[in-house]
């Protein structure tokens, strides 16, 4: 009973002995296996409890937050007369965490051969620049990687993967509506993100 | 009983340096590291053996890191600003997955820790443990306790919701009391004289940052006191025989203490689910008749408070407490003697026993005023009615720029641009708002074409329920076109 470590020895004198080192070893039976039963259980316990703290932390990632509505971008009437591609605004409103935003996002309205009103999202589907028209070249320029597009949105060169992403519209009561939805980038098809 | 009798060496032998240097020897040794680690922390000996009255002070550091951790993911959400404090709060709440529970599981572990508190501090007091040279471990834990009412004073304001606002209004007036230095002590804890978002921003540094940085430095003294000076052990009993019956920390009091933790989840996580905590409607400052109430551990002090009168207020408010707080702290200086039986220090434990008792009747006084005064039962009735209210309207996003929605309406239809121009004649905006969003007289109309169909807008405009107009709306008259008009301009206020 000299050294201090060996105070507690009382008790458990019987499953004790001297180690090399100067070290008091236990039988591993009974220690290691309450030991394991104790960080298993403790383990256990901690998955349990970091579920919720998990699902607190995803929250953002598994609910949709955008909204997808149809905006309105002006009277027929007035696009009618369009000749090359122009640009127009719409204010969407946006769920973001726990404020309601209006962003404004731009788009281009054209005509195709048959003489059909088409939008076109200004996204540039290579990698989120915003496509400019360029009259004097007659195409669409992305600033960013210089991918080129024709009036109707077709791909000319450069790097993006497919051609401009077409917006679905409608007429109602004389006014054009956009449905604005955004779409993956670099894919060779458009695919809609929420 | 002597408090020597039991002496403890604290010189723990580490695993050799290691003689070959290759890199899984190097490995190998420092497990040795961790196996000595273990052995320091699991091999504390505990004199007389372990013991459930000893579960308290694990406890209490089980329940501060499920504080770190809640608190830290709640950040996740929260904004510490007047204007958005209260609704990312309503956000984690109504909204977040999970949210609701481990904003509870914050909440109620505040209440917990102050629980657990008076346990370990009573077990700590009967069992005469802060005697001897456990003076310092004793006042270091003196230092914990203040720390944590000052945690759970600070991170009562956060929701920003009536009640954090005025009990907070209420709590920092209390300082004025101090004479000379009063007045600028609560300015400089409210940054300004009046509440508001500065206020908000230095609870939040206290609550997230400055306290918690004590309270972890303060906690590691206390701990690190505590296996220093050992653990004291049963207040009675020889101490050859207690030698002998010495038992280490590991197995069976780290059991007693997982089970207790085990408990203490149990409990705050029942309580979370099915009793999850509340958030009241939005501060609002100019609410004359709103009845604050502090959390429960301070109501004793807060009805002890309504007994002193502006002349004795500084004696009762200040010098009383002040002495019982340093009788507190100063205990292991004033009751020297080695006993630690308690039935042989009755003058201490009946001290202790009638601060004990006295804090619980001045609680239940209060209750009982509470339920009985006829000017206040009812407010705090029609306060819980609010609140209720509150926490069953869905959650409402901030709307960021919603004048912006009008205009964008007005812009882009030319129709509902004419029902903007009626809106405008009509001098609607007078009550709700030329941004839309109500005033005090009327609600937003914001979201008002969601809720209703136009025939539905149609006849509340012709003709407005009883509650429109007990709030002053009057019926609109107008011609068919620029009622049509009128209310696809609303319709589309979204």
């Amino acid at each position: 009973m000299n050294h201090p470590e060996e105070m507690f020895i009382g008790k458990t004198a019987d499953i004790s002995q001297e180690g090399c080192g100067g070290y008091r070893i236990t039988s591993p039976s009974r220690r290691t296996f309450l030991g394991l039963l104790l960080s298993a259980g403790a383990a256990g316990v901690g998955a349990l409890l970091s579920v919720p703290l998990f699902r607190f932390l995803l929250h953002p990632l598994l609910t949709a937050t955008s909204s997808s509505s149809w905006k309105e971008v002006g009277t027929a009437e007035d696009l009618a007369s369009v000749t090359s591609p122009v640009k127009k605004l719409v204010k969407i409103e946006q769920r973001d965490g726990w404020r309601k935003i209006v962003s404004e996002k731009a788009l281009y309205v054209c005509k195709d051969a048959t003489g059909q009103l088409r939008a076109f999202s200004s996204v540039c589907p290579h990698l989120g620049c915003s496509i400019a028209w360029h009259d004097e070249k007659n195409s669409f320029v992305c600033p960013c990687h210089n991918g080129q597009f024709t009036a109707d949105g077709k791909l000319l060169g450069g790097p993006p993967p497919r051609g401009m992403d077409q917006l679905e519209i409608k007429i109602e009561d004389g006014v054009l509506m956009v449905h604005y939805q955004n779409f993956r980038q670099l894919v060779p098809h458009k695919e809609v993100i929420a | 009983m002597a408090e020597n009798s039991y002496v403890f060496g604290r010189e723990r032998r580490l695993a050799p340096p290691p003689s070959e240097p290759g890199t899984l020897n190097r490995w190998i040794d420092r497990r040795k590291y961790v196996d000595s680690f273990l052995r320091a922390v699991l091999d504390e000996a505990i004199p007389g053996g372990a013991s459930l009255a000893y579960v308290f002070g694990s406890g209490l550091l089980y329940l501060l890191l499920s504080q770190v951790i809640t608190g830290m993911f709640l950040v996740l959400y929260y904004v510490p600003s007047a204007d958005h404090a209260h609704t990312t709060v309503a956000y984690i709440t109504k909204e977040v997955t999970s949210g609701s529970f481990i904003r509870s599981i914050h909440a109620y572990g505040s209440s917990a820790i102050v629980i657990v508190l008076l346990l370990h501090v009573t077990q700590t007091f009967l069992f005469g443990s802060y005697k001897g040279r456990r003076k310092l471990l004793w006042l270091a834990g003196c230092a914990l306790f203040a720390l944590m009412l000052g945690m759970s004073f600070t991170g009562y304001l956060l929701p920003w919701d009536q009640k954090a606002y005025f009990a907070t209004t209420v709590g920092t007036n209390i300082l004025t009391y101090i004479p000379f230095v009063g007045n600028s002590l609560k300015s400089l804890l409210r940054g300004g004289t009046e509440m508001g978002t500065l206020t908000l921003s230095r609870f939040f540094v206290l609550h997230v940052f400055l306290i918690p940085a004590f309270i972890f430095a303060f906690v590691a003294i206390h701990v690190f006191m505590f296996r220093r000076a050992g653990p004291a052990g049963p207040v009675q009993g020889e101490p050859e025989a207690l030698k002998q019956s010495t038992e280490p920390f590991y197995p069976k009091q780290v059991l007693y203490d997982l089970i207790f933790a085990v408990l203490i989840i149990a409990g705050l996580g029942l309580l979370a689910h099915y009793a999850p905590v509340d958030l009241g409607p939005k501060a609002n400052p100019a609410d004359t008749q709103y009845v604050p109430r502090p959390e429960w551990y301070y109501i004793p002090v807060f009805q002890w408070l309504k007994y002193w009168e502006s002349g004795l207020a500084v004696l009762g408010i200040l010098v009383i407490p002040a002495f019982v707080g340093l009788l507190f702290v100063a205990l292991p200086f004033l009751d020297r003697r080695p006993e630690r039986r308690p039935w042989k220090r009755p003058v201490s434990v009946s001290i202790y026993g009638f601060v004990f008792i006295a804090l619980g009747a001045l609680g239940a006084i209060s209750h009982r005023h509470d339920l009985r005064d006829p000017s206040i039962a009812p407010q705090l009735a029609k306060q819980r009615a609010d609140v209720e209210a509150f926490m069953k309207k869905p959650f409402e996003p901030e709307l960021s720029g919603p004048s912006l929605i009008a205009a964008t309406v007005a812009l882009t239809n030319p129709v509902a641009a004419k029902g903007k121009k009626v809106f405008d004649q009509e001098g609607c905006a007078e009550c709700h708002g030329e941004d839309l969003t109500g005033t005090s007289a009327a609600p937003t109309l914001i979201g008002v074409g969601d809720k209703r169909d136009s025939a539905k807008l149609e006849s509340i405009l012709k003709q407005p329920t009883d509650a429109m107009t007990d709030g002053g709306m009057t019926p609109v008259e107008l011609n068919d076109e620029d009622l049509k008009n009128l209310i696809v301009f609303l319709k589309a206020l979204k």
